[in-house]
């Protein structure tokens, strides 16, 4: 046992795999989703840097196209359910919530861990079904090829991802009732962090869209084992009732992926601009409004589908109203910068880089929401830049973010600070490389999904490829200096960051039971001093 | 091999539309991007930590600062109004073909493009169309969900199993141009393409007496209206109490349950597949479905047959501009 | 720091779930709209073959029980044990006959050969896609409930023993009433699937 470690603190519980399978504790189940998530992240990754290669050029032999097809099919269905949705909200928010609203853990323990269990069982049944004999139907799953026509796997990965859902529904109950009863005496709503409002908004789409998501998958396997035909034209069903049911979830489910995300990044440019958030009731409303709007624009998924003109029409509209308080966030954290006093350590070069590329990824959706625009664009690699923007750009750098910031907080270690520092900014320029030419490549007319493609896309999909082999390595080091960080960094102290939120009040890495002493309640959320100078030690 | 960096060609009457929206939608996005990116590198220089710099904020009531959150969401959302409403116009032209176009039926399945003129020429993953006039495609799919894309002409369509999709254009310059399948539908769905040749008028024409066709759709219809047994009910003097199908399509004709219905390729596709889902007031429910029986090019044909029985309603119109 | 209040904890746990709950179903009765849409005639032929006198029957069954459970949750919040003990055997018993109802129905849909996956006796009515749609839909439905109620049964049945052997039945008060409260989510449910599988065609 190492001396950052004191015996009182949660790491210190037990070392027994046992102590960790068997654990009821936030922080300990934090653990157990990060790792797990990380391992789907690296798998997925796999796929992506598979596909990249095949991707060089036009007529690629390094795969089949039937492999290639379950190649980013995996690539989607493992980065999307078993990677972005558990990702802040299972680690960060699992080890946070309750650090930050003064409790000992959240409302449900037991049910905590159960959800964690049940994401195991279901993602590995699912990774299992995609090893074993791969899955061809893209991570959308439209019938009535999924059902009628694909020889793959496609009730078994659907049966892991129905499991994972229930996980995601049990963690989202366990952080609305935490939030709502377990707040520490004197800490209104209005004295959250805007983390725990993101979570908590989060938590209400994982609670209501993701039922709707199972069911619609329970009917899919049905339809594809009896071959009821409710999705099936065939058989006198709609095959666009199935795809109306499936975004219901899986466009919100980006809300679950941003929300969080957007919550981190709050943290950390206030704490390295030494400045309260600029705006901060208007911050938690527009997370509020992006969470509700969020749940009625489905459509613009399919304004060529062949849905009534009138509802592509509306779905447009809702689309630009959601828009809007995304676009509040942006110009508030830049505000927030306003006569700050900023320093660039790891999180805030991660979470600068978020801003950039969640706007980029913004704006470009203005394009897709404007219904003529989208008849060209959707179905090409703009869409497929467009969210990658939102969810590796967006999601993923936040979560760096957010790990970085709290790494000192979560293991009692410092990390390399100028190593970080330049793998933020690998990363942010790979990613650029990565993904700016698809959107070029979606403006020319290139679709996605493409396994052989016209030659004279051959220079953008270069590009990206060569973006991609940068993107990976940036993502390859912090896992290297983090791990190395777990025996040879020094201790962090309780508060590095000199930050406000209650977490920084107790050792670090906390007591089993969060708090030795009752903490201190702010007055006010973001208690920065204005030109306040960053703290010691 | 040339480099696709940009625009592709803009090949159709839509497509200089499409782009002079797109240029503004991407020069308002860029401007904002810009703005942002500018202040976002000022203020990290200005007021870094090692920086001496005044950092007294002096509006301590923020009343700016309701200013400013009230300045930022006006102004985005009346941009946003003003996307939304060029959009939504410009869509109303797609969904809404010019009337009496060239019509061309299309049949997709795993994995090529089956066209099907009304001449009786078929073509596979190729589409011959003239320039300067108005074709109206009326799609169909065999099995799964496919996408017609034309990124030259900036159109794209989903192709439903079980029901025609509509989608039209104007090419305006002659050419070959990529077709795509937009649409993720299987193992070849990249190879799922082919191309539009866009012939000059007298050209078309040309290609169009060029070759040995069959004979044309609705006559291929006839037979089938044989084969299939319609005509022992729907011709004059049947015993069968059953509608006269002459002069029929394009008009809009009462239902039994009261509602009003125009007689268009769905509802006739629908008639012969679903014949008591919509039943035409005065007839009763007696008529046999053909789901089953009657393959999509049968329908095709047997659709054109009965709008060659409305000459009126079909005759393209020379003196009408597209 | 708080000391969790761990009762109203639960019971505002339990509302949230049903609000998941009731976003689950909410598929198959919007997937019933919209098949029901596309398929008028079918709909309206086919539901006129569902055994309206059971399902009735069941109805009645159902809020029967649903009454049962309201009044266990007042005798474990009275500190009844007995009573409440047997109230829950009661609510438990109703679900039973409830279940032993439909399993009946169930074998007279058989007999009338209105089970679409096995010659299907509506199949050469008009519009028949859509009777074949209506009675997977029905079975769909009415499974999915009758599995949500099994699962109501088996807990009633488990807090029954529990609060039987207890020394304070009032400490399970609040058990019963969030069981309780998924019990009445149960019920609504049916609530909705009764008139739309059984009434709406029946004029």
């Amino acid at each position: 046992m190492n001396a950052a470690v004191s015996p009182m603190s949660y790491l210190g519980a037990g070392y027994s795999l046992r102590s960790w399978l068997t654990t009821q504790d936030h922080k300990r189940i934090a653990i157990l989703y990060a790792v797990s998530i990380t391992a789907f992240f690296f798998i997925g990754g796999a796929a992506a840097t598979l596909i990249r290669l095949e991707l060089l050029s036009p007529h690629g032999t390094l795969v089949t196209a039937e492999t290639y097809n379950k190649l980013f099919t995996a690539h989607g269905v493992i980065m999307v359910w078993f990677f972005l949705i558990p990702s802040i909200p299972a680690t960060l928010g699992n080890f946070l919530v309750p650090l930050m609203i003064g409790a000992h853990d959240l409302a449900f323990p037991r049910l905590n861990l159960l959800s964690w269990y049940l994401y195991m069982f279901g993602a590995l049944f699912t990774l299992a079904a995609l090893i074993a004999g791969g899955v061809d139907t893209g991570w959308t799953f439209y019938t009535p090829f999924s059902t009628m026509f694909s020889s793959s796997y496609v009730v078994a990965t659907v049966a892991g991802v129905f499991i994972v859902g229930f996980s995601s529904i049990l963690t989202g109950l366990n952080f609305i009732v935490t939030v709502h009863r377990l707040r520490t005496p004197g800490l209104g709503y209005f004295r959250l962090p805007l983390f725990v409002w993101a979570i908590y908004a989060t938590s209400l789409i994982l609670v209501l869209a993701t039922p709707v998501l199972a069911m619609t998958l329970v009917l899919l396997a049905a339809e594809r084992l009896f071959g009821i035909g409710i999705f099936d034209p065939a058989l006198g069903g709609d095959p666009l009732l199935f795809q109306h049911l499936f975004w219901f979830y899986s466009h919100p489910a980006v809300y679950i992926m941003i929300l969080p995300a957007m919550g981190v990044v709050s943290e950390v440019i206030t704490c390295f601009a030494r400045k309260p958030i600029f705006g901060y009731h208007m911050m938690a409303y527009a997370i509020v409004a992006i969470a509700s709007i969020g749940f009625l624009v489905w459509g613009h998924h399919m304004f060529v589908s062949g849905q009534s003109m009138y509802a592509g029409m509306t779905f447009s509209f809702l689309s630009y109203l959601v828009a809007i308080p995304s676009a509040i966030k942006v110009f508030n954290w830049t505000a927030t910068l306003y006569k700050g006093s900023i320093s660039f350590a790891a999180p805030m070069l991660y979470a600068l880089g978020f801003i950039l590329l969640f706007m980029l990824g913004g704006l470009t959706g203005l394009f897709l929401a404007a219904l003529a625009l989208d008849v060209h664009l959707t179905d090409t690699y703009f869409v497929v830049a467009h969210f990658h923007y939102i969810m590796v750009g967006g999601a993923v750098m936040a979560y760096f973010a957010g790990i970085h910031f709290w790494w000192p907080k979560i293991t009692g270690r410092m990390y390399s600070a100028r190593w970080a520092q330049f793998a933020a900014v690998v990363i942010f320029v790979g990613f650029n490389v990565t993904f700016f030419p698809q959107y070029l490549l979606g403006i020319e007319g290139m679709p996605r999904r493409y396994h052989d493609y016209p030659s004279e896309f051959q220079v953008l999909h270069v590009f990206s490829s060569a973006g991609a082999a940068i993107l990976a390595l940036g993502y390859l080091l912090p896992f290297v200096y983090l791990a190395w960080s777990l025996r040879f960094g020094p201790p962090a102290g309780a508060n590095p960051w000199n930050a406000r939120g209650l977490e920084w009040q107790t050792p670090s890495p906390p007591p089993e039971d969060n708090f030795p002493s009752k903490p201190d309640i702010p007055t006010r959320p973001y208690d920065y001093a204005a030109g306040a100078a960053a703290a010691s030690t | 091999m040339s480099v696709a960096i940009g625009m592709p060609p803009a090949a159709s009457e839509l497509a200089a539309r499409v782009d002079a929206l797109l240029w503004s939608v991407t020069a308002v996005t860029a401007s904002v991007a810009v703005a942002i990116i500018v202040l976002l590198v000022t203020f990290c220089i200005r007021y870094r930590r090692a920086a001496t710099v005044d950092r007294t904020m002096r509006d301590a009531a923020g009343e700016h600062r309701r200013w400013l959150e009230i300045t930022w969401i006006t102004v985005p959302f009346l941009v946003f109004l003003a996307f939304f409403f060029w959009g939504a116009r410009l869509y109303f032209s797609y969904e809404n073909p010019p009337s009496r176009p060239l019509q061309i039926y299309v049949v997709a399945r795993q994995w090529m493009w089956k066209i099907e003129h009304a001449s009786g020429a078929r073509e596979i993953n190729e589409l011959h169309v003239p320039r300067g006039r108005p074709v109206k495609l009326v799609m169909t799919s065999q099995d799964v969900i496919h996408s017609f894309y034309v990124p030259a002409f900036r159109v794209k369509r989903d192709v439903v199993p079980g029901r025609f999709a509509v989608l039209w254009f104007t090419a305006t310059r002659s050419g070959e141009y990529h077709l795509l399948c937009a649409e993720y539908c299987g193992t070849d769905h990249s190879r799922m393409g082919g191309r539009i040749v866009v012939l000059e008028p007298d050209a078309y024409a040309r290609w169009l007496e060029s070759g040995a066709h069959e004979s044309s759709l609705a006559s291929r219809g006839a037979a089938k209206f044989q084969s299939f047994g319609c005509s022992g009910c729907h011709v004059g003097g049947a015993a069968v109490h059953a509608p006269d199908l002459s002069h029929l399509y394009g008009r809009t004709i009462p239902l039994a349950d009261g509602t009003f219905v125009r007689v268009d390729e769905g509802y006739l596709r629908d008639s012969i597949l679903l014949p008591s889902k919509e039943i035409a007031a005065g007839y009763a429910d007696q008529m046999p479905s053909f789901a089953g029986r009657a393959t999509e090019e049968d329908l095709l044909e047997l659709i054109e047959y009965v709008k060659s029985l409305a000459p009126e309603a079909t005759m393209p119109d020379a003196g009408e501009s597209p | 720091m708080s000391v969790p209040h761990r009762s109203s904890v639960g019971e505002f746990g339990m509302w949230v779930f049903l609000a998941s709950e009731m976003l689950f179903f909410s598929v198959l009765f919007f997937g019933y709209l919209v098949t029901r849409l596309h398929h008028p005639l079918g709909f309206a032929s086919a539901s006129r073959h569902t055994d309206v006198v059971i399902g009735s029957v069941n109805t009645a069954v159902l809020l029967t029980s649903s009454l049962m459970m309201a009044l266990a949750g007042r005798s474990a919040a009275a500190g009844a044990r007995r009573s409440a003990a047997g109230l829950l055997a009661a609510t438990a018993g109703f679900g039973l006959i409830f279940l032993a109802l439909k399993g009946l129905e169930y074998a007279h849909d058989a007999q009338h050969q209105l089970v679409p996956w096995r010659d299907f006796s509506l199949a050469f009515e008009p519009d028949a896609g859509g009777t074949r749609l209506f009675f997977w839909l029905y079975f769909i439905m009415t499974g999915a409930h009758a599995l949500h109620l099994l699962i109501g049964i088996t807990l009633v049945l488990t807090l029954m023993v529990v609060v039987a052997r207890a020394r304070h039945a009032i400490r399970h008060a609040e058990t019963v009433e969030i069981i309780g409260l998924y019990w009445h989510l149960v019920d609504v449910v049916w609530i909705f699937l009764y008139p739309l599988l059984y009434l709406v065609s029946r004029t």
